[in-house]
C-alpha cells in the first residue's frame, strides 16, 4: 500500500513539477517504487534489471538533455498548455474506462498462487532457447538506437562551432 | 465458218472498243480517234461479210445459229444472254456496218473544222457497237440493253453542239419521248419473262419465239379479252413506235434535225430508227403467233399496219409545207417508217426488211447529200434561200438526183420502186381492209411531189445564196471560212466518194427483190427461188406496178408544175400552194400543231406535276427531315445544357466540396503533436468501450 | 494490495497520469517523462497477471517485460537524440513552437 502510494505520488509530481530537473528527481523515485513493486511481486531479476536500467541510465540520460536544452530565459514559458483541461479530461477518461473494465473484469479476489521461484538460470535458459530470436533482434534494435540517436544528436560541424 | 458465230460478238465489241479507247483521248488526237472509229467499224464490215458469207454456205438446214450463255444465277435460276446469227441478223450486219462505214469516212470531211472532232467519233463508235449489239442479240434483255446504249448515243449526238438551246432541248425532247416507249417495252419484257420464264429468243426449243412458248402464251388470255401473247406483242410494239417515230410519238425525229448531218443520216434515216422496224420483223414469230386462224392477221399485227400507214400519210402531207432542207427529209424518214411498219404488217418480215435496206442507202445518200449542201452553202439550210446549185455542186446534184428518185419509187431502176412495190402489193391483198393500200398510195404520190419541190426549191432556179442575210456560219464551220464567199461550192472528194458509193447501191440493190427473182425474200425466209419472167404475171405484180408508176408520175408531174415551170427568183416569194391553199399550208407547215397540243396537255400536266413534286418535297420531306434535325439539334442543346450545368457543375461542386473538406479537415492538423494524442486518447476510450461491450454481449 | 485487481488499478492509474502529462506539458522533454511512465505502468500490468497468471513457470510475463525495458531505453535514447537534434533547429523545446508540420 505504501509503495503504491509512494510510487504514485512519485509519479504525479513527475509531472506537474515546474523545474524540469525536479520532475526527472521524481520520476527517478517514482521507478524505484515500480522497481520495489517488482520485486513484490516476486520478479527480482525484472526489478533489479529496472533499477539498473531505467534509474541508472534512462533518468540520467534525461537529465543530461535537460542541462544540454536549457535556457537561461527571463520569463520562464509557461508549464501547461493552453488547453491543459481537455487533456486531463480525456486521460481522466481513460482511467475511468480502464477502471470500469478492470473492476467488471473477472481478474477479482482470485487467491495468490504459490511463488514461482524463478532463477536467473531459468530466465537465461529461457533467452537463449525459446527467445533466442528476439534476443538477437533486441541486439540489432540497440546496435540500431545507439548508432541513430549518435547521427542524430551529431548535427553539423557549424552546429558544434 | 463456223468460228464466226463464237465470234460473232467482236462485231458490235470492236467499235465499242474504240469508243472506249476514244474516250480517254484529248482533243487533239483526232487522227487517233477517225482511226479507232473507221478502223473498228472496217473490222466489223468485214466480219460482217463473213457471217453473210456463212449464213449463205449453209442454207439448207436450220438456218438460226445461237451461242448462248450463262450471265448470272439468282436463286435457282440463271439469266442466260446470247447472240445468233440468222439470215435476218446477216443483212442487217452488213447494211449498218456499209452504211456506218461510208458515213464515218463522210464525217471525215464534214466535221473536219469542229474542234469537238474526237468526241464526235467516240460517240459515233459507241452508237455503231449498240446497233450491232441490238441486231445480234439472242435475249430480249441484251436487245433492250443495247437498245437503251442507242437511245443515249442519240441523246449525245443530237445535242452534240450542247452549247446550242434548241440542241440541247431537241436531244432532252428525243430521250424522253422514246423513253415512254422504252417503258411499255420494258413492261413486256417483264410480262414475257413472267409467262415463259426466258428472255432467250431462240434456245434450242426453250426460248421464247419457238413454239412451245408461243402456243402457251397464245393459251394465256389477259383481262380485256386479249392473248397474252397480243398484249406483250402490243408493249413491245409501242416502244418500237417510240423509237421509229411513229404517229403519237414522231415529235422527237424532226428536232433532231438540230444535230450534225451525219448523225441525222446514221442514226436518223438509216439505222436507229431501224431499229424499231428491226425489233417487231425479231419478235415478228410472237406478233403472229394465234390458235386457229391463220388467214386472219393477228390483232397485234392489224395494230402495226393501221398505225404504220397512218403515220405514212400524216408525215407526206406534213413535208409538202416545211423549208428546212433536213425537216423535209425527217418527215420523209417517218413517213418512210410508217411503210415499213406497214409492210411488216401487212407482208412479214421479208416485204418490211426490203424497203429498210433500201431506205437506209438511199436516205443515208440523201442526208448526206444534204449535207453536203449545207456545207458549201456556209450553214444555210433554209430552201428558200438555196437555188441554182446544180450547176455549182454538179456531183452532189447527181448523186441526189438518184436518191430522190430512188425514194419517189421511180420505176424499174432505182431500188425504192421495187420494195415499194411490194409493200403496196401486200397491202392491196390484205384481208383485212384495203384503206392501208390507199393511203399508202396517196402517201406515195405526195413523197414523189414534196421531193420534186424540193429539188427545185433547192437546186434549180436562180442561185439566191446572196440574198441569205444571216449567212450565218455555223461554229463549226466558222474555222474554215478562209473560202467564205457568197457562191455555194462542191465538197471536198472525202464527201463525195461516199455519195457516188451510196448512190450505185440505190440504184442496184432493188434488183435483189424483184418479183421476177425474189431472192431477198427468199433469203429471208430461207427458201430457193429462180429468176422466173412469168412472175410477173403472178397475182396483182403487174397492176401494182403500174398504178404505182403513174402515181409517182403524176407526183413528179405536179412537181414540176408548181415549181419547176416558174423558176422561183426571191427568197422572200411565197411558197406556191401557200398563195393557193393558205390556211392549209399553214396547218401543215406546224405539223398539225402537234407540238403546240402535246404541249398544252402532256407537258403542262408534267409540269404541274413536277411542281407539285417539287412542294412534296421541299415541304413534306423536306419538313419532316428538318423536324427530325430539329429535335436531334434540340436534343444536342439539352445534352450540353446539361453536361456544362449539371455534369460539369456537379463535377466543379464535388471537387470544391472535397477541397473545402479538405480545408476544413486540415484545421486539424496544427502541427501540436499533444493535440494528435488527445485524440488518440479518445479513439482508446472508444475501442474500449466497443470491447467491453462485444464482451458483455 | 494483495490482489491481482489492485494491481492492475494501480497500474492503470499510473498510466493515464503518464498520458495526461504527455497532453498537458509544454515541454518536450517531460512529454517523453510521461510516455516513460506510460511503458512502465504496462510493464506492471504485464509482471501482475504473470505473477497471478496460470502459468508462471513459462517465464513469458518477464521475458515480456525485459524486452520491454530494453526498447524503451533505447526508445528513450533516440527519442532524446531528437529533441536535440530539434532543439538545434527551434531554439527551444517549447512544443507549442514546433508547429511546421501545420496543414
Amino acid at each position: 500500500m505504501i509503495l503504491a502510494v509512494l510510487t504514485v505520488a512519485g509519479m504525479a509530481s513527475a509531472m506537474g513539477l515546474r523545474n524540469a530537473v525536479h520532475c526527472v528527481l521524481a520520476l527517478t523515485l517514482g521507478f524505484t517504487g515500480v522497481a520495489a513493486l517488482y520485486l513484490q511481486l516476486d520478479a527480482q531479476f525484472v526489478g533489479l534489471a529496472q533499477i539498473m536500467v531505467y534509474v541508472g541510465a534512462v533518468a540520467i540520460l534525461i537529465v543530461f538533455v535537460i542541462m544540454m536544452t536549457h535556457r537561461s530565459e527571463p520569463a520562464a514559458p509557461p508549464n501547461f498548455i493552453s488547453l491543459w483541461t481537455v487533456g486531463s479530461v480525456v486521460a481522466a477518461a481513460v482511467f475511468a474506462v480502464l477502471a470500469w473494465a478492470i473492476c467488471c473484469s473477472a481478474a477479482s479476489t482470485q487467491g495468490l498462487p504459490p511463488q514461482p521461484g524463478v532463477t536467473v538460470q531459468q530466465i537465461g535458459d529461457a533467452l537463449m532457447h525459446r527467445f533466442l530470436l528476439p534476443l538477437e533482434i533486441m541486439g540489432l534494435l540497440l546496435t540500431a538506437a545507439l548508432i541513430g540517436a549518435v547521427v542524430i544528436a551529431m548535427g553539423h560541424k557549424e552546429d558544434m562551432k | 465458218m463456223t468460228w464466226i458465230i463464237k465470234n460473232l460478238w467482236l462485231v458490235p465489241a470492236l467499235p465499242i472498243l474504240a469508243a472506249a479507247i476514244s474516250a480517254l483521248l484529248r482533243r487533239r488526237d483526232r487522227i487517233a480517234a477517225a482511226t479507232l472509229a473507221v478502223g473498228s467499224m472496217a473490222a466489223s464490215f468485214l466480219l460482217s461479210i463473213c457471217a453473210l458469207l456463212h449464213v449463205l454456205t449453209s442454207r439448207g438446214g436450220n438456218p438460226i445459229h445461237t451461242f448462248n450463255f450463262r450471265w448470272f444465277q439468282f436463286g435457282n435460276e440463271w439469266l442466260k444472254l446470247g447472240w445468233m446469227l440468222d439470215p435476218l441478223t446477216a443483212v442487217m450486219l452488213v447494211m449498218i456496218t456499209l452504211v456506218g462505214l461510208l458515213i464515218f469516212i463522210y464525217s471525215l470531211g464534214y466535221m473536219d473544222h469542229d474542234e469537238n472532232f474526237t468526241r464526235f467519233f467516240c460517240f459515233l463508235a459507241l452508237f455503231a457497237g449498240a446497233m450491232l449489239g441490238v441486231v445480234i442479240a439472242n435475249s430480249l434483255l441484251l436487245l433492250f440493253m443495247c437498245w437503251e446504249i442507242v437511245g443515249l448515243t442519240s441523246y449525245l449526238l443530237i445535242g452534240f453542239w450542247y452549247n446550242k438551246p434548241e440542241a440541247a432541248a431537241a436531244a432532252k425532247k428525243a430521250f424522253i419521248t422514246t423513253r415512254i416507249g422504252d417503258l411499255a417495252f420494258l413492261l413486256g419484257m417483264v410480262w414475257l419473262y413472267a409467262k415463259t420464264g426466258t428472255l432467250l429468243f431462240y434456245d434450242g426449243g426453250a426460248g421464247c419465239l419457238e413454239n412451245s412458248a408461243l402456243t402457251h402464251l397464245v393459251a394465256q388470255s389477259t383481262a380485256i379479252g386479249l392473248t397474252a401473247s397480243t398484249g406483250i406483242a402490243l408493249l413491245i410494239f409501242c416502244g418500237a413506235a417510240g423509237k421509229s417515230g411513229q404517229v403519237p410519238f414522231h415529235v422527237w425525229l424532226p428536232d433532231a434535225m438540230e444535230g450534225p448531218t451525219p448523225v441525222s443520216a446514221l442514226i436518223h434515216a438509216a439505222t436507229m430508227v431501224a431499229a424499231g422496224v428491226f425489233l417487231i420483223a425479231r419478235a415478228y414469230p410472237l406478233m403472229s403467233a394465234h390458235a386457229g386462224f391463220p388467214y386472219t392477221p393477228t390483232i397485234a399485227l392489224q395494230v402495226v399496219t393501221w398505225v404504220g400507214a397512218i403515220t405514212a400519210l400524216f408525215a407526206a402531207l406534213i413535208a409538202v409545207a416545211q423549208f428546212d432542207i433536213k425537216r423535209i427529209l425527217a418527215y420523209s424518214t417517218i413517213s418512210q417508217l410508217g411503210y415499213m411498219m406497214m409492210g411488216l404488217g401487212v407482208g412479214g418480215v421479208a416485204v418490211g426488211t426490203f424497203h429498210l435496206i433500201t431506205h437506209a442507202f438511199f436516205k443515208s445518200l440523201l442526208f448526206l447529200g444534204t449535207g453536203s449542201v449545207i456545207h458549201g452553202c456556209n450553214g444555210e439550210q433554209d430552201i428558200r434561200r438555196m437555188g441554182g446549185l446544180r450547176r455549182h455542186m454538179p456531183i452532189t446534184f447527181a448523186t441526189y438526183a438518184v436518191g430522190m428518185l430512188a425514194l419517189c419509187g421511180f420505176p424499174l431502176f432505182f431500188s425504192g420502186f421495187w420494195s415499194k412495190d411490194d409493200i403496196l402489193r401486200s397491202a392491196l391483198t390484205w384481208s383485212v381492209s384495203r384503206a392501208p393500200f390507199y393511203m399508202g398510195a396517196f402517201g406515195a404520190l405526195l413523197t414523189a411531189f414534196y421531193m420534186t419541190r424540193q429539188v427545185f426549191y433547192v437546186f434549180g432556179g436562180r442561185a439566191r445564196l446572196a440574198e441569205s442575210s444571216r449567212n450565218i456560219l455555223h461554229s463549226s464551220h466558222a474555222a474554215g471560212s478562209a473560202h467564205a464567199s457568197a457562191l455555194p461550192r462542191e465538197s471536198p472528194t472525202v464527201m463525195t466518194v461516199p455519195l457516188v458509193i451510196l448512190a450505185a447501191f440505190a440504184m442496184l440493190l432493188g434488183f435483189m427483190g424483184t418479183p421476177a427473182w425474189p431472192w431477198f425474200q427468199s433469203f429471208l425466209d430461207g427458201t430457193h427461188t429462180t429468176f422466173a419472167v412469168s412472175a410477173f404475171s403472178g397475182l396483182a405484180v403487174l397492176p401494182v406496178m403500174v398504178s404505182s408508176s403513174i402515181l409517182v408520175f403524176c407526183g413528179l408531174g405536179l412537181g414540176w408544175a408548181f415549181y419547176g415551170h416558174k423558176p422561183i427568183q426571191h427568197a422572200d416569194d411565197l411558197d406556191e400552194l401557200d398563195k393557193l391553199q393558205p390556211s392549209i399550208f399553214n396547218f401543215l407547215g406546224h405539223a398539225f400543231y402537234l407540238d403546240a397540243l402535246y404541249g398544252a396537255t402532256l407537258i403542262r400536266w408534267n409540269t404541274w406535276w413536277s411542281k407539285v413534286c417539287d412542294w412534296l418535297d421541299r415541304w413534306v420531306w423536306n419538313g419532316a427531315v428538318q423536324s427530325v434535325s430539329f429535335c436531334v439539334l434540340g436534343i444536342a442543346h439539352f445534352d450540353d445544357f446539361f453536361d456544362a450545368s449539371v455534369v460539369n457543375s456537379g463535377f466543379d461542386e464535388g471537387c470544391q466540396g472535397v477541397s473545402r473538406s479538405g480545408q476544413i479537415l486540415s484545421l486539424l492538423q496544427d502541427g501540436q503533436v499533444q493535440s494528435y494524442m488527445r485524440i488518440i486518447g479518445c479513439a482508446l476510450i472508444v475501442l474500449v468501450l466497443y470491447l467491453l461491450w462485444g464482451a458483455k454481449a | 494490495m494483495n490482489s491481482l485487481q489492485n494491481y492492475l488499478l494501480l497500474s492503470s492509474l499510473l498510466f493515464s497520469i503518464g498520458f495526461a502529462g504527455a497532453l498537458i506539458r509544454r515541454n518536450a522533454i517531460l512529454v517523453l517523462i510521461g510516455i516513460e511512465l506510460m511503458l512502465n505502468a504496462a510493464n506492471l500490468n504485464f509482471i501482475a497477471f504473470w505473477r497471478y497468471g496460470p502459468a508462471p513457470a513459462a517465464l513469458t510475463g518477464i521475458m515480456f517485460t525485459i524486452f520491454s525495458i530494453s526498447i524503451a531505453a533505447a526508445e528513450a535514447a533516440v527519442g532524446l537524440g531528437i529533441i536535440l537534434a530539434v532543439y538545434r533547429h527551434f531554439r527551444t523545446t517549447d512544443l507549442y513552437h514546433m508547429n511546421s508540420l501545420k496543414g
